[in-house]
């Protein structure tokens, strides 16, 4: 089994609206999945499905090659977008009774508590009401409490949200610290750059439909359309320019006499770049020469408003 | 692992080191005492002051009626005008004045006697001054109709029927009213228990929903579980405040009262009885062992079993309802247009209870109520004192009521633990009955 879940067609209606329809997703083992997709497209409902929190109206769910089923709870850490703490309660009492409802043992999880707020460097909150503490300084519990009982499968749901840019940077590390440590990981968000960053796996729900997943390389590779960056250095771009447009498909371009620079946007009908290189390196220094690969957040836009267009 | 123990065990704690909880808990008593002592207190004050009034009388009639007791004091003008005695009864800073007219007969003095006051006179005085009257009066009209005050006191003589059971037991007048009261008063507990417990419980899902801690929770336990935890937890809050209340309160009286010497008959003489018990009680001292004896016949351990049983059920089918209302809404302002629907059969079993159950502990309104789920647990329990069989509650009743109670608890159990799970995951929807009937299908 390679993969830590599976999703199979999974459908879920509330009364007339349906949030999910006929999802299937495959999460492999010890990496970064991102699940992505605009507000209201069913990212939260999957979620909830995979915690048990909701249930599926059709379809299954496997968790690690078995039907997902109550025990899969303790195996699963989730951190909501949506999430707070007891106010009144203090800090060490709370991360303790959240702990004890994921069925870690008390000396256990204080054991594991004390060796988490040391490597935060937060010792001196454990009697601090919640209510004392900022907002960053809530979430950082709220991180520990969901990693403390050392899940297979972590769920974080915009988990940046909240956090300073010192101790998002903190939290991304500790992320990826515990991938390397074996945890599988779904990331939900809208941050793009934090998913080119981070996953490997990316799938994309719009309007309760899984509308494209896969490795974020290969997802890559299929929306790039052979279109290069290209910047010359030459003393006369204009005739070079002219040459060019007759034999290459030129999208754009800039010539800045001054710096005898020429810039372009060169879009080939195939992927075999070599021959066009072969021809600009015979009339001019090349400065830059670069594939233009669509990011993240450009295939996000693309998929969703092309959706959009088709309905 | 089972994590409802778990659950109770944070929901006690958090409301039992509450501030305002246990400022409530230690302090209530302190109040309910001081309320007691204070009345008390001001009782004895108002009794201290003595009265003292003129009385200028004029007629034949009246020599020795007016003697001084510990509150008045009676002071007599003689042969002087009706404006220099209203003069020296002011100067002297008297209460009042009481001019008692010629006349030629005591009809007549009576009739034009007046009460001179510089104020609106208490109505403690004028009852005072007007049984002397009446009674002058009553001693002169049976005189005038030839009959001896021995003669009168032997004709005035109150009848009471003797009531029976057909089995023969002997039954005692008032004490159907006695025995609602004992049992009206378990009923206001649980209601007095199910208000003020079962709003703890609806804030309390209130609070997790606004402080957004639900969904961490409910990824690791049921939602129902979490429900239950709740309702048993606030609830054990609850019984710890109740006895807190109980054993402090009866401890501090017996302090205040053994130390401050406040006398405790002060109290007894104003407090106000039913009407039916104030007459059942008063006259007949055999009749009050009779009332001790049947009062100790009241069956408590059946009675007390039953509390516990109805208030168990009742708390828990209401309670539910109120962690319902909370989870369906996003803060308090938004409960109004539900808590009412809840406390219209608490105060209408109540009520009802009282009036008619009084009245007639086994008249059909009686036995409806105690057996409508929403309200048997407080009517039932204000039959219950009267036994159960022959004379009390028919046992198919009970038992009718008791099944009709469990069966409404699985079922609105069933109800609430449903819209909870919807509702404490939905924000920033205002609930209606509409909304809330859709969510039972999702």
């Amino acid at each position: 089994m390679n993969n830590i879940l599976v999703t199979k067609e999974v459908t879920k209606r509330f009364g007339e609206h349906t949030a999910l329809n006929k999802v299937s997703l495959e999460i492999p083992k010890n990496s970064i999945y991102g699940l992505l997709g605009p507000n209201g497209a069913g990212k939260t409902t999957l979620i909830r499905i995979i915690n048990q929190i909701a249930f599926p109206d059709e379809g299954e769910v496997f968790f690690d090659g078995e039907p997902l089923n109550a025990h899969h709870i303790a195996q699963i850490g989730y951190l909501p977008e949506e999430r707070g703490l007891y106010k009144s309660m203090k800090v060490g009492e709370q991360a303790l009774y959240l702990a004890q409802l994921k069925g870690l043992g008390k000396s256990e999880a204080k054991k594991r508590l004390k060796f988490w707020f040391e490597r935060f460097e937060i010792e001196g909150w454990w009697h601090k009401k919640v209510q004392e503490l900022s907002k960053g300084m809530a979430q950082k519990i709220q991180f520990i409490v969901t990693v403390l009982h050392r899940p297979k499968l972590l769920i974080f749901d915009e988990p940046f949200s909240g956090f300073d840019p010192i101790n998002a940077n903190i939290i991304k590390d500790e992320i990826l610290k515990l991938k390397e440590n074996g945890t599988s990981i779904i990331f939900s968000t809208h941050r793009m750059e934090s998913v080119e960053e981070l996953c490997e796996y990316i799938a994309l729900l719009h309007n309760s439909e899984k509308v494209l997943d896969g490795k974020l390389s290969d997802i890559k590779k299929d929306y790039k359309n052979n279109v290069f960056d290209v910047c010359l250095e030459v003393e006369d771009g204009d005739s070079l320019l002219k040459e060019l447009e007759g034999k290459f498909k030129v999208r754009s371009s800039t010539y800045l006499p001054g710096e005898s620079q020429l810039e372009l946007t060169v879009e080939l009908p195939f992927a075999d770049s070599k021959e066009m290189l072969a021809h600009l390196s015979s009339r001019a220094n090349i400065v830059r020469f670069v594939e233009t690969i669509p990011s993240a957040n450009d295939i996000f836009i693309e998929t969703v408003q092309s959706k959009e267009v088709h309905e | 692992m089972n994590k409802l123990p778990l659950i109770i065990k944070r929901e006690y704690l958090a409301k039992v080191r509450n501030k305002s909880f246990v400022i409530m808990t230690f302090l209530s008593p302190i109040l309910m005492v001081g309320m007691v002592v204070l009345i008390a207190y001001l009782t004895k004050i108002n009794d201290n002051e003595k009265r003292i009034i003129g009385v200028l009388n004029e007629s034949d009639f009246f020599s020795n009626e007016f003697l001084t007791t510990e509150t008045t004091g009676y002071v007599n003008f003689k042969d002087i005008a009706l404006q220099s005695a209203k003069d020296s009864t002011l100067h002297m800073g008297y209460y009042g004045l009481l001019h008692i007219p010629k006349g030629a007969n005591l009809e007549q003095v009576a009739k034009n006697a007046f009460f001179f006051s510089k104020e609106a006179p208490s109505t403690n005085v004028l009852e005072r001054l007007e049984r002397i009257f009446q009674n002058r009066l009553f001693q002169q009209r049976i005189q005038n109709l030839g009959v001896s005050a021995k003669e009168f006191a032997n004709v005035d003589n109150r009848f009471e029927i003797k009531t029976a059971t057909f089995s023969g037991q002997l039954n005692l007048k008032g004490i159907n009213e006695v025995k609602a009261f004992i049992g009206g008063g378990f009923g206001y507990l649980i209601m007095m228990f199910i208000i003020i417990y079962g709003g703890f419980v609806m804030r309390s899902v209130i609070e997790e929903k606004t402080s957004r801690i639900i969904e961490v929770i409910i990824s690791s336990v049921k939602p129902f579980q979490l429900m239950m935890g709740k309702i048993i937890g606030t609830s054990l809050a609850g019984v710890t405040q109740f006895a807190i209340w109980i054993l402090s309160a009866s401890l501090l009286l017996f302090l205040v009262f053994a130390f401050f010497g406040v006398d405790l008959s002060v109290l007894n003489n104003s407090t106000h009885l039913a009407p039916g018990m104030a007459q059942s009680i008063s006259p007949m001292d055999e009749d009050l062992q009779l009332y001790a004896i049947e009062f100790m016949k009241i069956p408590w351990f059946m009675l007390i079993a039953f509390f516990v049983l109805y208030f168990i059920l009742g708390y828990l089918i209401y309670s539910s309802i109120y962690a319902a209302i909370g989870a369906a809404v996003d803060n308090e302002t938004d409960t109004q247009q539900f808590i009412f629907p809840i406390i219209l059969p608490l105060m209408l079993a109540i009520y009802v209870g009282f009036f008619s159950v009084f009245s007639n502990p086994h008249g059909p309104i009686a036995v409806g109520f105690s057996l409508f789920p929403l309200t048997s647990p407080i009517v039932m329990l204000m039959r219950l004192p009267g036994g159960i069989g022959e004379g009390g509650v028919p046992i198919w009743q009970l038992i009718a009521s008791v099944v009709l109670l469990v069966g409404t608890f699985i079922g609105i159990v069933w109800l609430a633990a449903k819209i909870y799970r919807v509702g404490i995951l939905m924000y920033g929807k205002k609930p209606s009955y509409k909304e809330l009937y859709k969510w039972l299908k999702y």
